[in-house]
């Protein structure tokens, strides 16, 4: 037991500063209150160093922890960075007694929300059975609904609050259901444990149907958490309620968490040793069309938006089909020689899931930093001219666009490589050309995004666009832009790392209550 | 060396950033000259006597699980593309000197760029530094469309930009494909295009095939072949003058250089077996672009799909597979974008004076601008292919390569693919181009003087441009140079000829074995055969 908490400092950490959050978000004093983002800051920066010196917790993949958790902690700085402080103007308004919203004051409970899903979220690659797992997606999916209704102080985002909740509970409700099933047939919660019992089923004839009915509900009930195509119904309006550094950060952490629970799961039976059958077709097809769906239709309905938040929304979902390509094409080549870290699926989506995830960030923020008289942008007509006022915001837009679009040499080129690379490795031409025209077809809109700042003249009705006073998130945005760049030194190592932190236990390892010594630190990935 | 060539433009394009404005043009020009004048060092230390070679190779380790290098080299042929595109480039900057008035830095920033990406093109050794460059051209001319095109630049910015996006995609898929062919049969990851080159033309015919209609989706966009050609008459005509010369006359190149240096050597049986297939779009290309032409009164539209025609001849020359044909087709790639780029900059200095394409509202130049109508007339009958102009050279060879194509040749072990009739079809797209050109020219230059009526719109076009009537003599300069080089290459065409016959004999007897051999495969596996 010990042995486990040992592995869980930077959680730990980080649930500290939540506790000194919710003191001092309720503090009287501003100044205090305006703290409360340098100690998350602070936090998050010890949770970083922790989670990269952290040994690898005994789990199917023990690597995906040392991936995983610092990539969470690098992103949810920025988005951190992204959620800045309250806009100042509005703060000292309250603070004269002219005007009172809880919403203009610096929230400290925000703060909370935002670290506690994040810990959610790196609960999620440490879990070692299905119990874990789920408290861990619920954990990341919880603050989630009250950040969303607190985001703003409109009925939009109250209606986005609610839509999220329960559909977001209907999905908890069918994985749970997935994952009562998957115990009933291999009789236990531990991941090694059950595939284990996998192997032996397999081994004896086939894996039982009650376990493919098992992970079948369960990949249906997360693909919520990824809106993936039959649950994605909730992702327009509840990006388009949200404010926008809060979108942001439902675009990452949630789906981030979405697929580590999806990589789990299918790993407990996706190389059985000699002769044993992984899961069967069955589970390939529904992966297959889940991706072939969930491109062509996020990226149909978000051409024809004018507002920029439902194109960032449907273009999301689009990305998720794209990296459930990587998921089919790990499960066509699992147990087969490695080619090269380039050729894995699982580390392709990992690698997708920290590009997109940096460069939407960028993307969202440039909307946050902006206002037109007072209000967000939001539709794509409402950039005209951005250009010429603000030439700094308009680069940052078009280089974060460019890359989720996908355009050589930026950094999303070559996540969308990996995954390409990996799908035809294992043979999916289909799929790699579906996916290859739904890439041109996302170029329609986000060309659209990138281009409308620059090449239209400023409009002349709408007012002049102007800039939120709030450093911190042009910061983060300006970083998220230059990563589109600079991550292409880091493309090699990331990668290798991400192919490593996939590999599966082996199956003649300990099991995990006999294991009582900590592995060895020396095959961890190198960061 | 040839990375410092890549990178002379792009500091350009960075110090271009931190000057003030009206300085912009002049940075820019110096900058380009320094690229071209370096790429003139590139020619100095080139060794012709081996010109099939990759030669000035350098390479440096960028991704290494995915074997992507950053690995440069030219052979002969590329060379001479990149001398096109670094010459071509200071005159296109010259040449709008006067025509951008607004956001003038960023014009000469996404010009200077696109020279980059124009030149990495045709360096890469390594098949993803090539794709990058390939693709990322799009964004410096999506740019310089939208932003600087006439009215309908919106549309024929992204139709341009989707357009070759997306086939450039499945060409991705096709190249990533012969990637993972090589690891299965050798084991490692390479992207070094030689090596997968040698991994592709062992591949069976018909894995070949579909290697090449994954490579064609891309270059046949972008060359443009005939079903999807329409992109370029919208691009052309929006485009500053700028941006079209440069359209033609290297971007348009990136498509046939493709070709060559991939879907030829990569799968070469089934470019053999397809070649009549590429060769009737070709000349279907070559016939309805030119009958197109004969009815068109927008000027610009008229040379754009004059484009469509004349790279249908190019691209018949590479289909030819013999010596003559691709010779020619490689001459034309040059002389094409010399003419076609020089036609597009004398159309450019009419429209800058007055604001119309229109031939119905212009006529009979050539008593106001008679300089003007000595370059315009001369580009013309070069375009048109008048024997001792350059034109006459690369159509010629085409032509004759696609006529005896279907002849055996001493040495090589299989006839080409076309024939005769293939030849003689298409010869008379030759004869339309002699049409519709020089009805162009009649009309424009000669025909009854009238200009378009200005009095309406209230401003005098002398005091909107302040142009001279004929040309100035920074105009003349951005001419004459092209002028002259196609004068010296009408004579003297072996300066060309003669370098790039080694690569040129090479691939023609690659393809030729690949596709004899093949064809030996198949009688063995039919049952006359055992």
């Amino acid at each position: 037991m010990l042995d486990r908490v040992a592995t869980l400092w930077p959680e730990i950490i980080l649930f500290v500063t939540v506790m000194v959050l919710m003191l001092t978000g309720t503090s009287g004093d501003k100044d205090i209150r305006r703290a409360g983002l340098w100690i998350a800051g602070v936090g998050l920066l010890l949770a970083f160093i922790f989670a990269v010196r952290m040994p690898e917790p005994e789990t199917l993949m023990p690597g995906l922890a040392g991936f995983m958790r610092p990539a969470a902690c690098v992103v949810g700085f920025l988005l951190l960075m992204g959620l800045g402080n309250i806009d100042s103007r509005l703060e000292s308004e309250v603070d004269g007694g002219r005007r009172f919203d809880p919403l203009d004051t610096t929230q400290g409970e925000q703060l909370c929300f935002f670290l506690l899903s994040l810990i959610g979220l790196m609960l999620c690659t440490t879990a070692s059975d299905l119990i874990w797992l789920f408290l861990a997606l619920e954990m990341t999916s919880l603050p989630t609904y009250i950040m969303v209704a607190r985001s703003r102080s409109k009925k939009a985002s109250q209606e986005a609050a609610v839509k999220y909740f329960f559909l977001g509970a209907a999905a908890a409700a069918i994985f749970l259901y997935g994952f009562a099933m998957l115990y009933g047939a291999t009789g236990s919660l531990h991941l090694l444990d059950i595939r284990a019992a996998l192997e032996a089923q397999a081994a004896a004839g086939g894996i039982g149907s009650l376990a493919i009915l098992g992970l079948t509900l369960a990949i249906i009930g997360v693909s919520f958490k990824i809106a993936a195509v039959p649950m994605h119904f909730y992702t327009a309006d509840v990006y388009e309620g949200a404010a926008a550094p809060v979108t942001a950060f439902l675009a990452f952490v949630p789906k981030a968490a979405g697929f580590v629970v999806l990589m789990l799961l299918l790993g407990t039976a996706l190389h059985l040793g000699e002769g044993g059958q992984a899961w069967p077709e069955a589970i390939r097809v529904l992966l297959w069309v889940l991706a072939a769906l969930t491109m062509t239709i996020g990226n149909a309905l978000a051409m024809w938006q004018n507002r920029i938040k439902r194109i960032l929304a449907y273009s999301s979902i689009a990305h998720s089909g794209y990296m459930l390509v990587g998921l089919v094409a790990a499960m066509e080549t699992a147990g087969s020689a490695s080619a090269s870290p380039a050729t894995n699926g699982f580390a392709a989506v990992l690698f997708y899931i920290v590009v997109y995830g940096i460069t939407n960030l960028g993307a969202f923020l440039v909307l946050a930093c902006l206002e037109r008289r007072g209000e967000e942008i939001e539709t794509v007509d409402d950039l005209e001219g951005l250009w010429s006022r603000h030439a700094g915001h308009a680069t940052i837009l078009a280089l974060c666009t460019l890359s989720l679009m996908g355009l050589p040499p930026l950094v999303g080129f070559f996540a969308k490589l990996f995954l390409f690379t990996s799908a035809i490795r294992a043979g999916e031409y289909v799929l790699v050309i579906i996916a290859g025209l739904n890439s041109a077809a996302a170029a329609w809109y986000y060309l659209r995004l990138a281009g409308v700042g620059w090449v239209r003249r400023p409009g002349s009705s709408a007012g002049e666009i102007e800039r939120t006073p709030v450093v911190a998130r042009r910061f983060a945005a300006g970083v998220s832009a230059a990563t589109t760049i600079l991550l292409l030194a880091l493309t090699a190592r990331l990668i290798t790392a991400g192919d490593q932190a996939v590999q599966l236990r082996p199956s003649d390892a300990p099991p995990h209550h006999a294991a009582l010594s900590t592995p060895a630190a020396d095959d961890r990935p190198q960061r | 060396m040839l990375l410092t060539l890549l990178l002379i433009p792009i500091l350009t394009a960075f110090v271009l950033m931190l000057r003030p404005a009206r300085q912009a043009a002049l940075i820019a020009l110096i900058g380009s000259l320094a690229a071209f004048a370096w790429s003139l060092l590139v020619w100095r230390s080139f060794d012709f006597d081996a010109s099939a070679t990759m030669q000035l190779t350098a390479a440096w380790t960028w991704i290494e699980p995915l074997g992507l290098r950053l690995s440069l080299g030219v052979d002969s042929i590329a060379l001479m593309l990149v001398m096109l595109t670094a010459a071509l480039t200071p005159l296109a900057i010259l040449g709008s000197w006067t025509a951008i008035t607004q956001r003038i830095r960023e014009f000469y920033l996404w010009l200077l760029i696109l020279e980059a990406a124009m030149l990495g093109v045709f360096v890469a050794r390594d098949l993803l530094v090539f794709y990058i460059a390939f693709e990322f051209t799009l964004v410096p001319m999506y740019f310089l469309i939208a932003v600087y095109g006439s009215t309908n630049r919106a549309r024929a910015s992204i139709v341009f930009f989707l357009y070759t996006f997306t086939g450039s995609i499945i060409t991705l898929v096709g190249l990533v494909y012969v990637a993972w062919a090589h690891w299965d049969t050798n084991g490692h990851w390479t992207l070094d295009i030689s090596a997968l080159t040698a991994t592709a033309s062992a591949m069976s015919t018909s894995q070949q095939a579909w290697v090449l209609l994954a490579l064609c989706c891309g270059f046949a966009v972008k060359v443009p072949l005939f079903p999807v050609h329409t992109w370029l008459p919208l691009a052309h005509t929006e485009a500053p003058t700028a941006g079209s010369v440069i359209l033609a006359a290297v971007l348009l190149k990136l498509g046939t250089y493709g070709l060559y240096r991939f879907a030829m050597p990569m799968c070469p049986a089934a470019f053999h077996e397809y070649a009549p297939v590429i060769a009737v779009l070709c000349i279907i290309g070559i016939i309805y672009g030119a009958l197109i032409c004969w009815v068109q009164r927008d000027m610009k539209r008229l040379i754009a799909y004059s484009s469509v025609s004349h790279l249908g001849f190019c691209v018949l020359g590479l289909a030819a597979v013999n010596e003559a044909g691709v010779g020619g087709s490689v001459m034309y790639m040059i002389n094409h974008g010399l003419s076609t780029g020089a036609l597009f900059f004398c159309i450019g200095m009419v429209y800058e004076r007055f604001h119309t394409r229109s031939m119905d509202e212009l006529g009979g130049l050539a008593r106001r601008m008679p300089v003007w109508t000595f370059f315009t007339i001369f580009f013309v009958l070069s375009s048109v292919g008048l024997p001792g102009l350059n034109g006459f050279v690369g159509e010629f060879l085409t032509f004759f390569g696609a006529f005896t194509s279907g002849q055996p040749v001493q040495g090589l072990p299989t006839a080409g693919p076309l024939g005769p009739w293939y030849g003689a079809i298409a010869a008379s797209g030759m004869i339309l181009a002699a049409i519709y050109l020089l009805y162009f020219a009649g009309h424009l230059v000669f025909g009854t003087y009238h200009l378009p009526d200005t009095s309406h719109d209230g401003h005098d076009d002398h005091a909107h441009t302040r142009l001279p009537r004929d040309l100035s003599i920074r105009e003349i300069a951005v001419l004459a140079p092209l002028a002259f080089l196609c004068f010296w290459l009408g004579v003297q065409p072996g300066v060309i000829l003669s370098r790039i016959e080694q690569p040129v004999s090479e691939i023609v007897t690659h393809v030729n074995m690949a596709a004899e051999r093949s064809m030996l495969i198949t009688a063995l596996d039919s049952p006359e055969g055992r």
